[in-house]
């Protein structure tokens, strides 16, 4: 069993949480992931370390509710416990070498694009972050992005906060303008990333994102996170939870990504209808 | 006495019944029927049966307690040498194991010995059983990675020695392919449940939730203070054929398939895990896993399930009760076809149809049997211009694993073949590291529950010769 240490809501739908597991927060690394199950009847679902601390060991999760496991995790407050909770897993964000980083987050990707940054500006790079959201009510994390960049830029797409758009706006006046970054690290919605790959190409800017795909264990065994990559015109099968969850953007079949993350859409569907309802049974 | 030519019959659930649950298929002996059965055996001078057992159970000395009645005795002589006799009674190739080599087998039916195991770890299991002795610590710590056959029967011999022994599992539940690979009616979960407990009861801790070389590291555990490691991680990642379609939704690998109903339990209603149920099913392969797969998916609901195999029956690599069973069950094996493409669903007029992107179809192409290759299976040779498409829902690959990387690329030294397979000394199972050993499907690449069982064994041994020197 492990601890939820702390809890915050960052916004209506959005949730952090610092979970109480040692052995996971002296290793973890940005970039990575956990696999948690809230209980023991409990599906398990993959989320990106938001954050650690290996002095308290604790880990830090950020998480939108968007399906029944979501939900039930959101009802948990702090001093509560959640049935399983493994890791680090996947390759960390390769972040040494780099000199000038343009690191891209959309809605909650924000969350696991931050530490990124963080570690990034630790390591002395010049990093240009963009962030984007719906609208204003969702935007989270702005603080701790300016803290960690040295430029920041935060877009809505409704315009009610910052300026009025989608990242990749912002990023094409970077890249007009002549900015030469050594990488471009994208990490949000898939046709987000898609759409920065694509925005980026024309400069020859490398562009890593980072997949998260459907996932079951997490640590290789059952193959359902895997992914199409496109290696010099061949077509390449690779596993986000050993080989990612970072990839290549230009390497990526983001169509593929799509249509599969889209699997269960239904199923999904009505487990959240159900859990909302048992949960407002719950309040009543 | 004339020898009884025929086996007895283990009674099964009805096929038309069984189909649509997830009860176990096999119901086991009587009494009476395993007394019978056991009864059959000659006792002939060399019992080759022995020898084609890979963990040599003394199976004569075995039978000829149970023809007594005396099964707790029966039990404690199988314990000599197997860790999982429930376990293997069960899932064992029997066929082609100590069944293959049965005197008896020469002129009438060999002796059913895996269903007479059967019988006596279950009527042990079923018994109030004094428990196990406490054995006298020896002050020696050793690491087990991995929970599953290999991982359990080290750890069982261990502690049975006295070593203080940790088992670390990356999966929240331990048994490994027991409980995320082998399904509920062919080897109940309860079983392995018990097998876990009754090493627990010997004072073996396992830890779930730690990924070995993700969480800890080889190099860590020997920090921590363990002596010696035991690597039985399993089989990898699932193989795929890389052919056009493979992405499509509804193509699972059987691992994940199996995981989410077995595993995640995604065959009960209440679930929270989903899976796909129903329609029409191909499942591509021939060895045990496409057998559980396809039996796995009928229970779900699909009304029809197809076997998809290259080669003929003759080379399909299934437990051959296992083959009888899905026959008997309904679902229809398509012998040499080969899958070539497999075809999703698209509406041209429009891209947001849900339908979208979802499996329609296989198109196979018929084989003929060539010359024997290296291994003296007949090779399969595509026949030219046989293409022809089966209309199906989903499509399960069910053609092999290759070799989790997360412990290789952690562990520096540790050697591992070109396909990923660790390298070990064969006598000992121990590695290119010092007091670092492995067994299982983690160093021959996918095989069967005793062989693994068998090398954690030996391992066991090995350890237990290395420590001993050592102090």
């Amino acid at each position: 069993m492990y601890q939820i240490i702390r809890k915050r809501c960052l916004n209506p739908t959005v949730t952090q949480m610092d979970i109480a597991a040692p052995l996971v927060a002296r290793k973890a690394k940005a970039g990575q992931f956990i696999i948690l199950r809230v209980d023991e009847e409990g599906e398990r679902i993959p989320l990106t370390v938001a954050g650690y601390s290996r002095e308290e060991g604790t880990v830090r999760i950020i998480f939108q509710t968007v399906g029944a496991t979501t939900a039930l995790l959101a009802a948990k407050e702090e001093g509560e416990y959640i049935a399983d909770f493994v890791g680090p897993l996947g390759v960390p964000t390769e972040t040494e070498g780099l000199s000038r980083v343009c690191v891209v987050g959309g809605g909650v990707g924000c969350a696991i694009a931050l530490p990124v940054a963080e570690e990034l500006h630790r390591l002395g790079a010049s990093v240009s972050a963009i962030i984007g959201f719906r609208s204003k009510d969702l935007l989270i994390l702005e603080e701790e992005f300016r803290a960690a960049s040295d430029s920041l830029t935060v877009v809505t797409d409704d315009g009610s906060y910052g300026e009025k758009g989608n990242v990749t706006q912002p990023l094409q006046v970077l890249l007009e303008k002549g900015e030469k970054f050594d990488r471009i690290i994208a990490i949000g919605p898939l046709v987000m990333m898609k759409f920065v790959v694509a925005t980026a190409k024309p400069y020859g800017i490398p562009v890593t994102v980072s997949m998260n795909p459907i996932m079951i264990d997490g640590t290789g065994m059952c193959g359902g996170c895997r992914l199409t990559l496109w290696q010099d015109g061949k077509r390449v099968t690779k596993f986000a939870c050993v080989d990612g969850p970072d990839f290549d953007g230009y390497q990526v079949d983001f169509e593929d990504a799509m249509s599969r993350g889209a699997m269960y859409r239904s199923f999904e569907r009505h487990a959240y209808e159900a859990t909302c309802n048992l949960l407002k049974k719950g309040e009543e | 006495m004339a020898i009884q030519p025929k086996r007895n019959e283990m009674p099964t659930q009805d096929p038309a019944l069984r189909a649509h649950n997830f009860e176990e298929v096999a119901l086991g002996y009587s009494e009476k029927a395993a007394i019978a059965e056991a009864s059959r055996c000659i006792h002939c001078k060399n019992a080759p049966c022995v020898s084609g057992c890979p963990v040599n159970v003394k199976i004569p000395d075995f039978l000829s307690a149970v023809k007594e009645g005396n099964f707790e005795e029966a039990y404690q002589i199988i314990s000599l040498s197997s860790s999982l006799p429930a376990v293997c009674g069960r899932v064992c190739p029997q066929e082609t194991q100590c069944e293959a080599k049965c005197t008896l087998g020469i002129k009438f039916e060999p002796l059913a010995i895996g269903r007479v195991e059967r019988f006596v770890a279950d009527r042990h299991n079923g018994s109030a059983a004094p428990a196990p002795e406490q054995p006298h610590p020896n002050g020696h710590r050793v690491a087990v990675v991995g929970s599953g056959p290999s991982g359990l029967a080290c750890a069982g011999d261990l502690a049975r020695l006295g070593y203080a022994v940790t088992v670390y599992e990356a999966l929240h539940t331990p048994g490994g392919v027991l409980v995320y690979g082998i399904p509920e009616f062919r080897l109940p979960k309860a079983i392995v449940a018990k097998e876990v407990e009754g090493l627990k009861a010997l004072g073996v801790s396992i830890q779930t939730n730690v990924v070995i070389g993700k969480t800890l590291l080889i190099d860590e555990l020997f920090e921590m203070g363990f002596e010696a490691v035991f690597i039985g991680s399993g089989a990898g990642l699932p193989n795929f054929m890389n052919i056009p379609g493979e992405s499509y939704k509804g193509v699972y690998s059987a691992n994940e398939f199996l995981t989410r109903s077995d595993l995640m339990k995604a065959y009960r209603d209440t679930a929270a895990t989903p899976i796909m149920k129903g329609g029409r099913v191909a499942v591509v392969g021939g060895g045990n896993v496409a057998m559980d797969a396809a039996r796995t998916a009928l229970r779900l609901g699909a009304e029809k399930v197809y076997i998809v195999y290259r080669r003929s029956m003759e080379e399909l690599p299934a437990r051959r009760e296992e083959v009888e069973h899905a026959m008997e069950e309904g679902i229809e094996f398509l012998l040499l076809n080969n899958p070539v493409e497999i075809l999703g669903y698209h509406n041209p007029d429009n891209p947001r149809d849900e339908k979208n992107g979802f499996v329609t179809g296989i198109r196979c192409v018929k084989m003929e049997l060539g010359a024997p290759d290296e291994r003296g299976r007949r090779r399969p040779v595509a026949i030219e211009g046989s293409e022809f498409e089966l209309a199906v829902d989903a499509v399960i690959m069910a053609i092999g694993t290759s070799p989790n990387p997360l412990i290789k690329s952690t562990t520096e030294g540790l050697e591992t073949k070109p396909w990923g397979g660790i390298v070990v000394e064969e006598a000992t199972g121990l590695t290119s590291r010092p007091a670092v050993f492995a067994g299982g499907d983690a160093v021959t690449g996918a095989a069967t529950v005793i062989s693994a069982m068998g090398a954690g064994k030996l391992a066991a041994k090995s350890i237990d010769a290395l420590l001993r020197k050592e102090n």
